[in-house]
This record gives structure tokens, sequence and C-alpha cells, in this order.
């Protein structure tokens, strides 16, 4: 079989033939599991305590169909529910609103109101599940809603747990499902974080992730450096409202993708645990363990995953899943191998998780903390990584800062360059891929199926929409949104104003709306 | 030979722009002029921008599975804008039973994802030209 001709990890860092005991000697830098800094994992006994967090990503459609799929997941044995939103909800539109009508349940559940949320957690106690919302642009409106529901539940704030990912830096470079220019961005993170800190101490008001860069092509050394970048810009503003930093840091955690090159994703876990552990205690003073600990979920598949031989990506995904045990993450997500298809069907999510449970159960490998510490070659390349994402880290301080370095798009060039790298190795089999540029056969060309919302859906949608508005008080949705327009104009906390908002039933729109009105919209760098 | 300017532009609410910024950077190294839009574009911001800039091609990127009515959108746009001779090329996540009902809405190319960029190139040019 040919081979690469160049020994070097995906994100560039060389490899020699093999290591000797030269490396990986400073024991100090390495630590122990459960102690500073946190190289070799952020509990003693880690899995043997208690197993990661097995969460598959699901929204379907309608909340019809994702209240049944979580009852199905639910009663398979896993342990959290995710919660992915079809665009428009992410980005502030209604179903009705021409600018999304394409998009309404496209790529996950449409939320117009309380009544939608409700129907979504209809059944499932919110003081026994957590929950992970992926949403960023309004992210305090959904947290607001969930909070809600807990409350009609009988559920006391405090017992709710979860987590949104609501880190909108990315989402300037990535993602795009940005809404507000950053400063009034991060203002609602604050307000969010705080909120949490204070009424929701088991919820995590943010997760910040480093997986939709490497979506953008990003290498790991990137993904990284972005990440803890954006962490640190989050504490400062924390900070700045005059948080406590130790309350801050345990509110956090991280969000990843796993990727194929093996050794180098997990020198990825265990360097982001290290380098977070020094930001946290060095830069900003944290003396609470828990206030410097990399807590990271992750997700096995996306880019890596192929269109091409799709039953190649089982593979894929089990090799990135013990990956990320080895390097120690705290939840996973395992895609299904038909994701680069089409939405996963019952039986391939099933598959999906499968898969985890299988390493979980058989495999042994969770039974001892941080089972490669020690290897020379992992502690040498742990090394190499931290010191090429410091590199960047140090480079965006110089250039004032994550916020400066997204206005003026030298993050998206930085990713943009090494996307198109990254193609030219693809083409040119520099970078091999079975089944697309190694062992390919002649098959017609992959077929990819989008997920149609049935049309009667869409409509179910917009006519529960319709009828929610009739049926308000419309004289508490206006006093509601003026309310929220005056708490966007000072410095108060949004949260307490949203939750009035969601409670009278003012659409995802309207919100969204009233505080553009005072916010304004991000101007987008038109850097390639 | 005259430089090509293209336009290359995300119409809709997809964020996932990294296919449209890699051709972006393939069209420039193949020496074209490019505008690029960024996110979010209305088909009519899309057309007024394709005709102010004089534009020999329009390139969309699609990849939320809405390309079909987001297509005929835009060339409805630059029909009303009087930008009905500017050739439109789609790329993105295309099912192959969609690249038939694509050019029969008018489209000049469809290039779906796993297309070599030497080959997106080409079909520019080619558009450009027909």
């Amino acid at each position: 079989m040919d081979r690469t001709p160049e020994h070097r990890t995906a994100s560039g860092l060389p490899i020699e033939p093999s290591y000797g005991p030269e490396s990986g000697r400073d024991l100090d830098r390495i630590g122990s599991p459960g102690e500073f800094p946190y190289t070799r994992g952020v509990h003693r006994d880690m899995y043997r305590g208690r197993l990661w967090t097995m969460r598959q990503y699901s929204g379907f459609g309608s909340p019809e169909a994702t209240n049944e799929r979580y009852r199905f997941l639910l009663d398979q044995g896993q342990t959290g529910l995710s919660v992915a939103f079809d665009l428009p909800s992410q980005i502030g539109y209604d179903s009705d609103d021409p600018d999304g009508e394409e998009e309404v349940g496209r790529v996950g559940v449409p939320i117009d109101t309380l009544a939608d949320m409700e129907i979504v957690f209809d059944g499932i106690p919110l003081d026994r599940v957590s929950t992970s919302f992926t949403i960023n642009g309004t992210a305090a409106i959904m947290l607001a809603m969930y909070l809600v529901v807990a409350e009609r539940q009988g559920v006391p704030q405090e017992k709710v747990t979860g987590t949104i990912q609501n880190d909108i830096l990315k989402e300037y470079v990535s993602r795009g499902t940005w809404i507000f220019p950053p400063d009034p961005s991060l203002r609602l993170i604050v307000d969010t974080i705080e909120y949490c800190a204070e009424r929701v101490p088991r919820f995590n008001p943010v997760s910040i992730a480093g997986a939709h860069f490497r979506d953008a092509g990003a290498t790991a050394v990137q993904e990284l450096a972005f990440t803890i970048a954006d962490g640190i810009t989050y504490v400062e503003r924390c900070v700045a409202r005059g948080m406590d930093v130790e309350l801050i840091g345990s509110r956090l955690s991280f969000f990843f993708y796993t990727h194929m090159d093996f050794f180098e994703e997990i020198a990825k876990y265990r360097a982001g645990r290290r380098i977070w552990a020094r930001i946290m205690k060095e830069r900003f003073g944290a003396t609470d363990p828990r206030a410097m600990m990399f807590r990271a979920g992750v997700v096995c598949g996306g880019s890596s995953l192929t269109a091409e031989q799709p039953q190649n990506n089982i593979v894929r995904v089990a090799y990135e899943a013990m990956a990320s045990v080895l390097g120690g993450v705290q939840s996973i997500f395992t895609a299904a191998w038909d994701e680069a298809l089409t939405l996963p069907s019952q039986e391939t999510a099933e598959l999906a998780l499968r898969t985890q449970q299988v390493l979980a159960l058989e495999t042994g490998v969770p039974s001892v903390a941080d089972p490669l510490g020690g290897s020379w070659y992992v502690e040498e390349l742990t090394d190499r990584f931290e010191a090429a994402v410091l590199t960047i880290v140090d480079r965006i301080d110089e250039l004032g800062g994550m916020v400066a370095c997204i206005e003026s798009g030298w993050v998206q060039s930085e990713i943009g360059q090494r996307a198109y790298e990254d193609q030219h190795d693809l083409e040119s089999g520099r970078r091999p891929v079975v089944g697309v540029n190694r062992h390919a056969r002649e098959e017609p060309p992959p077929t990819v199926e989008f997920y149609e919302t049935p049309p009667e859906e869409v409509e179910r949608q917009r006519e529960r929409l319709r009828r929610v508005r009739a049926e308000r008080d419309d004289g508490r949705v206006r006093a509601a949104l003026d309310a929220l327009a005056a708490t966007a104009e000072s410095t108060d906390n949004m949260m307490p104003a949203l939750l009035e908002c969601v409670r009278a039933y003012c659409t995802v729109g309207e919100m969204t709306a009233t505080m553009r009105s005072v916010f304004g919209d991000f101007q987008q760098p038109l850097v390639v | 030979m005259t430089v090509l300017r293209v336009l290359v532009a995300k119409p809709g609410l997809d964020g996932h722009d990294k296919g449209a910024k890699v051709v972006a950077r393939a069209l420039r190294d193949a020496g074209m002029e490019v505008v690029y839009m960024g996110l979010r574009n209305s088909p009519a911001k899309i057309a007024v921008t394709a005709v102010q800039e004089d534009v020999d091609v329009v390139g969309l990127s699609v990849l939320s599975g809405a390309h079909l009515s987001l297509s005929s959108k835009v060339l409805a746009a630059l029909r009303e804008s009087g930008g009905d001779d500017i050739p439109v090329v789609v790329g993105g996540t295309i099912p192959p039973a969609d690249v038939p009902r694509l050019i029969e809405l008018g489209v000049a190319a469809v290039v779906p994802t796993s297309t070599p960029l030497e080959s997106v190139v080409s079909a520019v040019r080619a558009a450009a030209s027909s």
C-alpha cells in the first residue's frame, strides 16, 4: 500500500520514526490525573467514577417528531438530549417569515414560541434529563424558553441541567448564525452566564466551540487555538462585568471535532487541558481547581466522513470515538455513517450510539485514567501541539484580541487559506482518504438526500404560530417587548425581560427584531 | 484576453461558506476577478450587485438543500434587473437528480461538492463564453 510521503500530523506537526526516553521527562508539566495542570484528565479516576455522556444530536422537522425521537433515544439508554434547531430559529426568524421560507424544519426543529418548546419536551422530566442546545444567535431566548418549560413542569431553575452553545464568536468565523455585532452579542452572553451562575447553577451557559472552525477547514491546532482565544474573550468580558473568576471558570465547557489523526487528536485534548488550566491560573488568577478545568464534549464525524463508500464511516467514527476517550473527554456524539448523505434514520442513529456502548462496555479502555500518559510519543506530541497553539494565541493577543481579529477578517482568512490548501491536498492525493482518492471503486456519484420537511408539517407549524398569536394576551406581549427594548438600552441583565417575553408567548422573531432595533446588525468582513 | 469577473454569493440562510471561499480562491488563482458577497444575500441583492459590478458570471453556493427554489429566485431577480444575459453557475450539495432540473430552470452549469477545482474553473470559463 502506498503511504504518505511526508510524515506529519494532519495539522502539519513533524513526526519522527520513533520516540525515546528523551521525550516526556518533565513530570511536573504532565502532572497526575485530576491534578493541575490536568494534562492527564480532569478527574482522578476518570471513567471509573463516571462514564462520558453519550449524547446524540437530533432534531426533526417538527416539535412533535422531535419529541417522538427523544422518547425513543431515552428508551435506548441515551443519557442526554441534544437539540438541533432549524435555521430560521437560529437566526431569529419566525416560521412564516419570507426570508426563511425555504428553511423551516430543514436542519432541525422550528421553534417560534413557548408552545413549540412545550411540545418538544412533553413528557420528558427536565429535572432528570440534561439537554444540550446547539444554539448561538438566539441562545438567550431558547434558554429562557427551556427554563419556562421547566417552571411549568414544576421543576425549579436550580435543578435544571444542560448546556447552551451560546458561543457567538465562532459564528462570525464559520457557521454564520450571527445576528448582532460582537459587543451586544457578548453582552447577551455575559448576561446568560451571570444569570445561570446566580439562578441555574447546574446549567452550562456557554460551550466554547472549536468544532465549527474545523468544519470551515481549520486544522486541529487552529481549532484549539481559536477556541482558547474565544474562551479568553468570554472570561475577560465576565471579569469586566465584575463576576468572580472562580465562578466563571467553573461554568465553561468546550466542544470539538475529533477527526482521523488518532494521536494528534489525543494530544489536542491533553494540550487543551494544560493550556486552559495555565491561562485560568496565571492570566486570570483563578485558584479553585474547578475554575481551571477544561471540560470537553466532542463530535466524531463531520467533515472527516465521506459520501463515497459511506459505510467506511462506521470505522472512522469508531476510531475517532476511541481517540476521544483516550483523550479524556466528557461527552461524545458519534455521527451516523450516512450523515454525509442524509439525515440519519432511526437504524443508523442507533448504530452510532451502539458504537459508543461497545467502546464503553467491551474494550476495557475506560478502566484506566489517561492510559497513554507517559508514552514518549504522546507526551512529545502534546508538547509540540501546545507550543503550536500558544504561538497562534500570542499572535491574536498582538493583533488586539479575538474580536479585532474577527472584525478584520484575519481569522476567517487564516482558515480559508488552510481550507484551500487542504482541498488541493485531497485532489492531489497528498492527503489519503479511502474510497475517495485511494481504493476508490467505480460507483455512481453519491446521492445526497435532503430531509424535506413534509409541507403539511410546515403548514401545521405556521398554523400553530397563527393560533398562538391570535390567542395570546396582546397587552402583555406589547408590555413585555417594550420592557425588552428598554432593558436592551440599559446595562441590566436581559434574562428577566426575556423570560417575561417567553411567558407572554412572544415569538422568537419578535424578540430578535426588538433587540436588533437597539443592537443593530453585524457587518460581515467579505474576505475569502 | 479579458479578465473574467465573477460574483460569488450565498443566497438563503445557510452559513456554510467553506466551499464558496475555496472556489473564490481557485477562481482568483486562475486569473479571474472575484466579487465575494458573503452570507445571507437576498436574490434581489445578488442580481443588483451582479449588474452593478458588471460581472460575467454569477456563482451561487447552496448547501442547505434549497438550491432549486433559491436558484430560480436569483434567475428571476436577474431578469428583473436586466441581468438575464449573466450566466449562473450553482455549486453545493446538489443531488444528481436535481442537476437537470437546475439546467432546465436556466442555470448554465452545476458543480456539486465533489467537483475538482480545475473543473469548477473550466465550468465558469465555459459559462462565460456561452
